[in-house]
């Protein structure tokens, strides 16, 4: 017992201590997340109104790739961008090629270091949350009777209007599309782990930090960085359901 | 506005020509000509399925038909044109209001408009009023009744002041009593708002009180197009007929007239009709069953202005509603009578019994046979 204890009095301390470390390692978790689901958002709400809104050639393909990656373990999201992004991957050869074509002559060009990085990270992340917020967006926005959408045209919204209407009246969808997304990546350890390679100050997030402290023995820091991810989701949750009813007002 | 003929006197609002549509090649919609005139309210009636409402989405540029096109002030439009759709605005048979106040449902085509705040404002008040609603603008939009949410539906189309309204089964969803009130109210509106609306419904009580045209759809094909009273009164064909509950509209010859009532030759029978048609013309005669009443024919006759009393046999008795259909016939000649299910009984009526059967020569609808195209 006195391990739990223990570690929950040292998480206590070391969040109330203001560690830099520890709150380092926060800000950087929820950046990389945050900027990931931004783009996420700008791919995945577009297109999940496409599908869930328009008939076109191969919509049903685009449906199987979206469903299939909301089901892709993120572990396996992490591999495939992993080899897509080392040196000897199609990434850096493309990248090597374009420099010497565009300098020849010169010294050849050395192979990025694109693995390892932040960047890396939000590829890692885009590739996992894009296809749920899309998939829950596309679900969403088919819930919208279409008679609607042709009631908005018939009041003269153009092609745009009518998107952004339909999105307004899928909001919660759309809502839950966004958290779906966000929760599935900020928790996730696999794909950042490969990818990022938890190096200390530059790529370490909550989630691979708790995996290295658990392993040192180090519950305590483990501990406070697992109290911040519950508080990240409790905080998420609560917006989400006051968002929900604030607008409920207007809701049947 | 002319709204006795098949055709607008001027150039029609919206001419549709040679319309078809297909749905997984199946034909839908197949309109060789349709014409909405200025000022006009134009019911589009018939059954579930007979492809009115489709017509309407194709009329008002929402859907793009197969094949044909769309004149709208003679000029030439497709679906999806921006600047003629903003002269329309629709109502359909569920409100689909959007999430928000009342206010902001009602403005939103206004919105899209780029009107300003205050005239918006302005503007939405005097909708809500003018459907008897003024005053809750801030109500949530969600949580109206069904008639209100209605009358939301219709205003946030009238305040558009729009040259065309379309109305999509407006009161289909509305239980008989709010549907009846309302009803009346469409029919003001329209009329106080002197718009033009192309009125979509399959309910023949509505169209008679709202349509100044009627065009009856069966199929995907326009089959009677002409003045409510002409269409609702003179079935030129047997489906026509059976679908707004007539016998199909007789056919006879004009014998006589005197002081504006003609005496017209049916069969072997003699049928007086106010009518301005000269004798010798060949005509079609229609008689609605509620103009029809029905006596003992032992009995002697009220005293009545009606100038037309026939002996006739009772062929079938159906039940419709609150009152009978008493089918009856005499010597060429078969019309229909409804009738209470009380007369019903005080009477005796059963098939076989003869009846004397009085109506109106003001009730009797006259028109000329040759002015009806594919007529009986």
């Amino acid at each position: 017992m006195d391990i739990i204890f223990n570690a929950v009095e040292e998480a206590v301390r070391l969040l109330a201590a203001g560690e830099v470390g520890v709150w380092g390692i926060i800000a950087l978790s929820l950046r990389v997340s945050g900027i990931s689901i931004l783009i996420a958002m700008g791919i995945g709400i577009p297109l999940g109104y496409l599908i869930g809104s328009r008939r076109f050639v191969g919509r049903r393909f685009v449906q199987v790739v979206v469903n299939t990656g909301m089901g892709l373990p993120p572990v396996v999201a992490g591999l495939v961008v992993y080899m897509f992004l080392s040196r000897s991957g199609p990434v850096a050869e493309v990248w090597v090629n374009l420099a010497n074509a565009l300098s020849p002559g010169g010294a050849p060009h050395p192979e990025p270091r694109m693995l390892f990085t932040v960047g890396a990270m939000l590829v890692a992340q885009v590739l996992i949350s894009t296809p749920l917020v899309t998939g829950v967006t596309a679900a969403a926005i088919g819930s919208v009777p279409i008679e609607l959408r042709l009631q908005a045209r018939s009041l003269g919204a153009s092609a745009w209007q009518e998107a952004v209407l339909t999105v307004k009246e899928a909001r919660r969808g759309v809502m839950a599309a966004v958290v779906a997304g966000f929760g599935g990546i900020i928790s996730e350890v696999g794909a950042v782990m490969i990818v990022g390679g938890n190096i200390e100050g530059s790529t370490r997030v909550m989630t691979t930090a708790i995996v290295l402290e658990t392993r040192k023995g180090n519950y305590g820091l483990a501990l406070a960085l697992g109290f911040i991810l519950i508080g990240i989701a409790f905080v998420i949750n609560n917006g989400l359901t006051w968002l929900q009813q604030s607008g409920s007002r207007y809701e049947r | 506005m002319s709204v006795s003929t098949q055709r607008c006197d001027g150039t029609p609002i919206i001419r549709a020509e040679q319309l078809a549509v297909r749905y997984h090649r199946r034909t839908v919609l197949d309109v060789d000509h349709f014409d909405l005139c200025d000022g006009e309210t134009h019911v589009v009636l018939g059954p579930s399925g007979s492809g009115k409402s489709t017509l309407l989405r194709i009329l008002g540029l929402l859907e793009r038909p197969a094949s044909g096109r769309i004149l709208l002030d003679g000029e030439e439009v497709e679906a999806g044109d921006k600047k003629a759709r903003m002269m329309m605005a629709a109502v359909f048979q569920n409100p689909y209001l959007f999430k928000g106040t009342v206010e902001e449902n009602v403005a939103y085509g206004l919105a899209l408009r780029r009107v300003s705040k205050a005239e918006r404002a302005e503007r939405v008040a005097r909708a809500l009023d003018r459907v008897g609603l003024g005053g809750i603008e801030r109500s949530s939009a969600l949580r109206l009744s069904g008639g209100e949410a209605q009358r939301v539906a219709l205003a946030r189309a009238l305040v558009l002041e729009p040259r065309i309204l379309l109305l999509d089964e407006p009161l289909s969803y509305l239980d008989p009593l709010i549907k009846r009130r309302l009803v009346a109210d469409f029919s003001e509106i329209l009329s106080a708002e002197g718009v033009t609306a192309l009125y979509v419904t399959h309910d023949q009580d509505e169209a008679m009180v709202v349509a100044d045209r009627v065009s009856i759809m069966h199929e995907g094909r326009v089959v009677r197009t002409g003045g409510v009273d002409e269409v609702m009164s003179l079935p030129t064909d047997a489906w026509v007929a059976d679908f707004i509950g007539m016998d199909a509209a007789l056919r006879g010859t004009i014998t006589g007239s005197e002081e504006g009532i003609a005496e017209i030759a049916i069969g072997g029978e003699l049928v007086y009709a106010a009518t301005p048609l000269p004798p010798g013309i060949e005509v079609l005669v229609g008689i609605r069953p509620e103009d029809v009443m029905l006596f003992e024919a032992s009995h002697e006759l009220p005293a009545s202005s009606a100038r037309n009393h026939l002996l006739m046999r009772v062929e079938a008795i159906e039940r419709r509603g609150s009152t009978d259909r008493i089918s009856l016939a005499s010597s060429g000649l078969r019309l229909a009578a409804a009738v209470s299910r009380a007369a019903v009984r005080e009477l005796g009526l059963e098939a076989g019994s003869t009846v004397a059967a009085l109506f109106k020569a003001t009730s009797v609808r006259v028109q000329a046979a040759a002015s009806v195209p594919g007529g009986v």
